[in-house]
């Protein structure tokens, strides 16, 4: 059985059919093409997958494309803006916060949720929030430079 | 992985989830962070999932010296909750699997998921706390320790949703606190403890450490844990579970204390 959900994604309306089973990180990936949802586990623990949903980090493989219906949703495609990378997607680069990039679409959008509550997080309160997303390349000490960097340049 | 085919449908208010769950093997999804990694792995296999995540159930009030969570209401929001005596549940909350699954995870779910590791479970018993709950015939109230029987099991009837979690609001002076040990890679407690000091009397729960989180015998907590029915598993024995159950336990404690400078 499908029926069809619309959600707005990176700021466009979509429409797509779905089973009832159908994980978020499916449709995105398979339905609407935006592959930088990425699926590091099967057991909802990397954190690879994460998107924002109403703005809000979520991961997309523990949520079902129904659940995200009328709802916003953000993907990596859909941070930068006009051409312009997002200050987190410039600080990763320029802080050596990945190295082979496979997680870094879920963490850039976690620290993106951690960053829009205000405040200035320190070093460990970056280090809880970013506790679903797994690296196995960086030891994560660029990651946490790489969000304060942000945190301290806004 | 790929969920079994199953059917979806929203409920649209309390009565609509109630019919929809009277479907044989349906199943209600709230934020669905341990529903849809149990779906995801075929342990679960809900004919109909009934997603009562937009129903009007996620405010969180002090009314009639009861502080009323609505089920609905998720780890985020309960990371907020500031009430003198009640500091265990945000405490708790906050320490609740990572920042995504405390943007949709949710207090009801948790709750009749009754995983016999999950936290805030201990928080309630500790608090006192009771469910109400409705079914199609009328409603009924069940203190969190009748309505925890077992591993992954409740009290609850298959058309039966807890549409309340009632904390009574602690004596004045009184304070608590939660505390665990987690299981480094999957996060889950090896022993959390959460306690309530008042005036006149302290009270522990426990969980992770037996078949359901439950209430630690009145007196001290040493004697309470050695006569306690602990299990363990690959990841530790009962006897170290035991001895972490005492330093967790009087951790929990010796802040409640702290906390109401006694």
């Amino acid at each position: 059985m499908s029926d069809t959900v619309r959600f707005v994604v990176n700021g466009e309306p979509r429409s797509l059919e779905v089973e009832g089973r159908t994980l978020l990180v499916h449709a995105l990936r398979d339905g609407l093409g935006l592959t930088g949802a990425h699926i590091g586990c099967d057991t909802s623990q990397c954190g690879a997958c994460t998107v924002l949903l109403d703005g809000r980090a979520v991961k997309s493989c523990a949520v079902l494309a129904h659940q995200a219906d009328e709802r916003e949703i953000t993907t990596i495609e859909g941070l930068a803006l006009d051409g312009e990378l997002h200050p987190l997607q410039r600080s990763f680069v320029e802080n050596h916060g990945l190295q082979c990039g496979f997680c870094t679409p879920g963490i850039i959008l976690t620290a993106a949720d951690l960053l829009s509550r205000g405040g200035s997080p320190s070093d460990d309160e970056i280090r809880h929030a970013l506790r679903g997303n797994l690296c196995r390349c960086t030891g994560y000490q660029g990651i946490v430079e790489s969000i304060r960097a942000v945190e301290a340049a806004s | 992985m790929i969920p079994a085919p199953t059917r979806y449908a929203r409920a649209t208010d309390v009565a609509h989830a109630l019919e929809l769950l009277g479907e044989p093997d349906a199943k209600a999804i709230a934020g669905g962070q341990s529903l849809v990694p149990v779906m995801k792995l075929r342990i679960a296999r809900p004919s109909l999932v009934v997603d009562i995540s937009r129903l009007e159930l996620r405010e969180i009030a002090v009314r009639d010296d009861e502080l009323h969570i609505g089920p609905l209401a998720t780890w985020a929001d309960l990371a907020g909750v500031s009430h003198p005596g009640l500091e265990a549940i945000a405490e708790c909350a906050r320490g609740i699997g990572d920042l995504q699954v405390r943007n949709l995870g949710t207090i009801g779910g948790s709750v009749v998921h009754a995983d016999p590791a999950s936290d805030m479970p201990a928080v309630l018993l500790a608090l006192g706390a009771r469910l109400d709950v409705r079914s199609p015939t009328g409603s009924r109230a069940i203190p969190v320790e009748e309505a925890l029987v077992g591993p992954f099991t409740t009290s609850l009837g298959p058309q039966e949703l807890v549409t309340d979690i009632v904390v009574p609001l602690p004596a004045p002076g009184s304070a608590s606190a939660y505390e665990s040990v987690e299981h480094p890679a999957s996060g889950f407690a090896l022993v959390g403890a959460a306690a309530l000091a008042t005036s006149d009397a302290e009270t522990v729960a426990l969980t992770g450490v037996g078949a359901t989180p439950f209430v630690l015998a009145a007196g001290d907590v040493r004697d309470a844990i050695a006569g306690a029915e602990i299990f363990g598993d690959r990841f530790a024995s009962e006897e170290y579970r035991r001895a972490l159950a005492v330093v967790v336990a009087e951790r929990a404690l010796a802040r409640a204390r702290e906390r109401r400078g006694s």
